[in-house]
């Protein structure tokens, strides 16, 4: 038995996963229409490479990784590219951006799919083959697969951490997904125990789930894969709160798991990972929890790019008195109102809200400092703190009070007793301080580029003045040398004005239009006539403007 | 609609209620043992905080409803009203509970925002101005020259008129502190002052049961976890240190520790006002601190000072020292150098 560790912190709220693990998970049907983000990671967005009216096959390119931060997306069915345009999509920002529309042909005919064995494949290769096949980390941060896995050799990786711990209240795809495919599962952790060739490899799994546990436990059996049951206490499925939790090692303050030898990844990364490449199947399709205030909820193989609504359908609808939808779980999802929004990588969880479940809060008091905060969160820091500078725009101070060390999991705010909506404020100070950044950056960036031009001409002054210096001095030694008498100095001054003119002369002729020389005589007479006709028109126009200048004048007397 | 989109707390007024809660022991046995007089400060004090608050509020154009809900404003008025003799006159209570929810509190901004302490602020500006009316206390029972019930009490305390015949020392008497300091001034040694009926099994007789009231409620407020160890252990551990190595230096000159922790407010001071999240360090280093600070000062100004008692002047003094202790006392951060392992 492996002996875990705890961090500090972390609250209890209320599972609510049993309304919607009870049910083994369901194939989606295929929707007409497929809304499909071009950015459905962290990084760049992808770069189109079809254009509306394209036909496409189930898995077929739509968008390839542009940069090395990104990842590429597919056509979740076979049909027709409608329009690749802006939209709204669910993004806390809520602004538009690309976007692939597919209408649905209902073939679901698949392109050519090339599984291949992965232990015969070179590496970077492998890695390549994520990122074109569209893996990123389906925990939520939606980090790009073959970014994470790209593990120089240097770094020794001791431990590989599956994240199978799914924390949040309500969510069950990941649970439901251990449940039904931890033959696959594993075989995908395979994939990423080749490419990262770690000492040992944990699954960590939150022990509210014991099938999935046992499920895993039988699948891993003589792998080398060990299972582990944690404590449930969210945020356990936070990354470093999950290595704290099996390694003991705790990510430094800045830092990443590879500072520690550590990689972990989500269970339906792995999945996605073994469909990928056992199956030749790129990421087009993942389990989404359709839970909350509706009549079955349940699991849903969902295609990306599925309108939410559609599967609110599925589930049975939306029971009488629901509003809105939270994309994710409760503790850190994003709430949207527009059920036409699609699914995407990494939408886990779909919760139709009601007022019953989610009743809205009273009014924010002021903090009273009682540290309930502090005590709830996992990254040690104090909110209470935070959230005071925050407020008074104290950016240097907040700082220093590792601001950027807090995972926006929501614990503090869970348990205020005043109900400040803290992580809005350590959100607003982040974006503030990345802002500032920013500026200031680019401020260095115009000082120096001042700052250089400012000396250049400062140089080519001092060298000018140089020049001019030595000029006097040789015109100065000349007049010395030479005999001072006033005939020399008017021829010299006669011939240096025949000398100009000279020159004048030659430059006259070296810009005469060139294509005048060979010219037809039919030709010449055209260009006869047209100057003839300019020089006409000028006279005209001339004519009129001096009338007209004497009209004004006249006028005017 | 922003991220989490729920919420387990009790919410500031459930808080607050709590600590109304946890003052009902101290008070039932306050009753019990020096009669119902004490009702009647709690009932002025609730009144005028309550007034004062909306009062304010309103002055200060902000909602009256949900910072009246908040329970605050009571807890403050409570704490002025325990310690105060409950036999004074009933502006003595008006103005202290005044002063706390208008100067202390409101004028600093209000719930939360406020530097010190409200109600020890109340109590210094009373034993400043009004030191006679504030250091006679009802004698317990027996103990008196004469005892008046709960009607002439009543009158005493709204026209300040005794029944006839009655002086007013006839039922009142110093404070155990107090008299042990008059009497160690007198050469007595500390034994044969203790031997007097003033006192008890530890300390003041009857007094020292109203501190194990607030014991209870302490232990109330630990258990519902709206304080934490820290604080009451800090200050409870440092009196009793200090005391203890005086004790032992000379017992004939300075008393047992055990008598300090059921004299005056120090039990009160211990769970209920050193406590209070919004005048004190937030950290736990700095609870520390600020608590053993606390208890140093209370010790120093009870033996060594003018004044009755040291809980409130330590409270103040400490809550100057919380933006340093806060700031100095960081805790180490997830995945911070250095840390434990």
């Amino acid at each position: 038995m492996k002996t875990l560790h705890h961090f500090h912190g972390g609250v209890h709220p209320e599972q609510h996963k049993l309304e919607s693990s009870a049910l083994p998970s369901v194939c989606a049907p295929v929707p007409q229409r497929l809304i499909l983000p071009l950015q459905q990671h962290l990084g760049t967005r992808a770069k189109a490479v079809v254009r509306a009216g394209d036909k496409v096959l189930k898995g077929q390119l739509l968008a390839r990784a542009a940069g090395a931060m990104s990842a590429a997306i597919h056509a979740p069915t076979s049909g027709t590219v409608l329009s690749v345009d802006f939209h709204a999509l669910p993004h806390p920002s809520g602004l538009p951006d690309l976007c692939a529309i597919i209408e649905a042909d209902g073939e679901d005919l698949w392109a050519e799919r090339a599984p291949c064995d992965f232990r015969a494949a070179d590496r970077a290769e492998l890695r390549a083959k994520l990122r074109d096949g569209g893996i990123v980390g389906l925990g939520g941060a939606t980090f790009p697969a073959h970014l994470k896995f790209d593990c120089k050799p240097a770094r020794e990786i001791r431990t590989l951490v599956l994240n199978g711990a799914e924390c949040e209240p309500w969510i069950t795809s990941d649970d439901r997904l251990m449940r039904e495919r931890a033959a696959e599962i594993v075989r995908g952790i395979e994939i990423l125990r080749y490419l990262a060739s770690p000492g040992e490899t944990l699954v960590g799994i939150e022990d509210n789930k014991p099938q999935a546990v046992t499920a895993m436990r039988q699948a891993c059996a003589n792998t080398g894969i060990e299972v582990v049951a944690v404590p449930t206490l969210y945020p356990t499925g936070g990354e470093k709160q999950l290595i704290k939790v099996l390694t003991g090692k705790e990510v430094p303050s800045g830092g990443y798991p590879l500072h520690v030898g550590v990689l972990c990844s989500n269970v339906a990364t792995a999945y996605a990972a073994h469909r990928l490449i056992n199956c030749g199947e790129p990421m087009i399709s993942r389990l989404v929890t359709v839970t909350g205030s509706v009549r079955t909820p349940q699991n849903f193989e969902a295609l990306l790019g599925t309108p939410i609504e559609e599967l609110v359908k599925l589930a049975g609808g939306a029971l009488p008195g629901s509003a809105g939808y939270i994309l994710g779980g409760p503790m850190m999802g994003l709430h949207v109102s527009n059920g036409w929004l699609p699914v995407v990588k990494s939408t886990n969880c779909v919760i139709v809200k009601s007022p019953q479940l989610f009743p809205p809060l009273p009014p924010a008091l002021p903090c009273i400092r009682c540290t309930r905060c502090a005590d709830a969160c996992p990254a040690d820091l104090q909110p209470q703190e935070l959230y005071w500078f925050a407020k008074s725009r104290n950016f240097d101070k907040i700082k220093n009070y590792h601001l950027f060390d807090c995972i926006e999991c929501g614990a503090c705010n869970y348990v205020c007793p005043s109900h400040i909506p803290l992580v809005q404020y350590f959100r607003f100070a982040k974006s503030e301080l990345r802002a500032l950044e920013h500026e200031s950056a680019a401020a260095a960036l115009a000082r120096e580029r001042y700052e250089y031009r400012q000396m250049r001409i400062e140089r080519d002054k001092q060298e000018k003045a140089e020049k001019l210096a030595q000029k006097e001095k040789a015109a100065l030694a000349a007049r010395q040398s030479a005999p001072a008498t006033g005939v020399s100095q008017d021829g010299s001054a006669q011939a240096r004005i025949q000398a100009a003119l000279e020159r004048a002369r030659e430059q006259a002729a070296a810009v005469k239009p060139k294509n005048m020389d060979s010219l037809t005589s039919q030709q010449q007479a055209e260009i006869a006539e047209i100057e003839a006709r300019r020089a006409k028109a000028r006279e005209l126009a001339q004519g009129q403007a001096s009338g007209k200048t004497e009209q004004a004048t006249d006028e005017h007397g | 609609m922003n991220p989490p989109y729920i919420h387990q707390a009790p919410s500031v007024s459930a808080i607050m209620l709590k600590v109304l809660l946890a003052l009902l022991p101290g008070i039932a046995l306050t009753i019990w043992y020096f009669g119902p007089a004490i009702l009647v400060s709690l009932a002025l004090a609730s009144l005028t905080a309550l007034a004062t608050e909306a009062a304010m509020l309103k002055l200060r154009d902000r909602p009256i409803k949900p910072f009246l809900g908040d329970n605050s404003a009571l807890v403050t008025a409570w704490l002025v009203a325990l310690s105060i003799p409950p036999l004074a006159p009933w502006w003595l209570v008006v103005v202290g509970v005044a002063f706390a929810i208008s100067i202390a509190k409101q004028l600093y901004g209000g719930l939360g925002n406020n530097p010190f302490n409200p109600a020890m602020v109340a109590y210094a500006v009373l034993v400043i101005s009004f030191p006679a009316q504030m250091t006679h206390w009802l004698a317990p029972h027996g103990l008196g020259a004469t005892e008046i019930d709960f009607i002439s009490q009543l009158r005493y305390i709204f026209s300040g008129a005794l029944p006839g015949g009655t002086a007013f020392d006839a039922i009142t008497a110093a404070t155990p502190l107090d008299t042990l300091k008059t009497q160690l001034h007198l050469e007595r040694p500390v034994k044969e002052i203790l031997g007097m009926p003033v006192y008890g099994y530890l300390a003041g007789k009857d007094s020292e049961m109203v501190a194990l009231g607030y014991v209870a409620g302490g232990i109330y407020l630990l258990l519902n976890r709206i304080i934490t160890w820290h604080v009451p252990v800090a200050f409870l551990g440092t009196l009793f240190g200090v005391a203890g190595l005086f004790h032992l230096a000379d017992p004939g000159l300075y008393v047992a520790p055990l008598f300090h922790w059921m004299s005056g407010a120090a039990m009160l001071g211990a769970f209920f006002i050193l406590t209070d999240p919004v005048s004190g360090p937030t950290t736990p280093k700095g609870k520390l601190i600020f608590a053993a600070g606390a208890a140093v000062l209370t010790y120093v100004i009870r033996v060594f000072g003018g004044f009755p008692d040291g809980v409130a002047f330590a409270t103040l003094l400490m809550n100057l020292c919380v933006p340093l202790l806060d700031a100095y006392t960081q805790p180490r951060v997830f995945g911070e150098k250095g840390g434990k392992k």
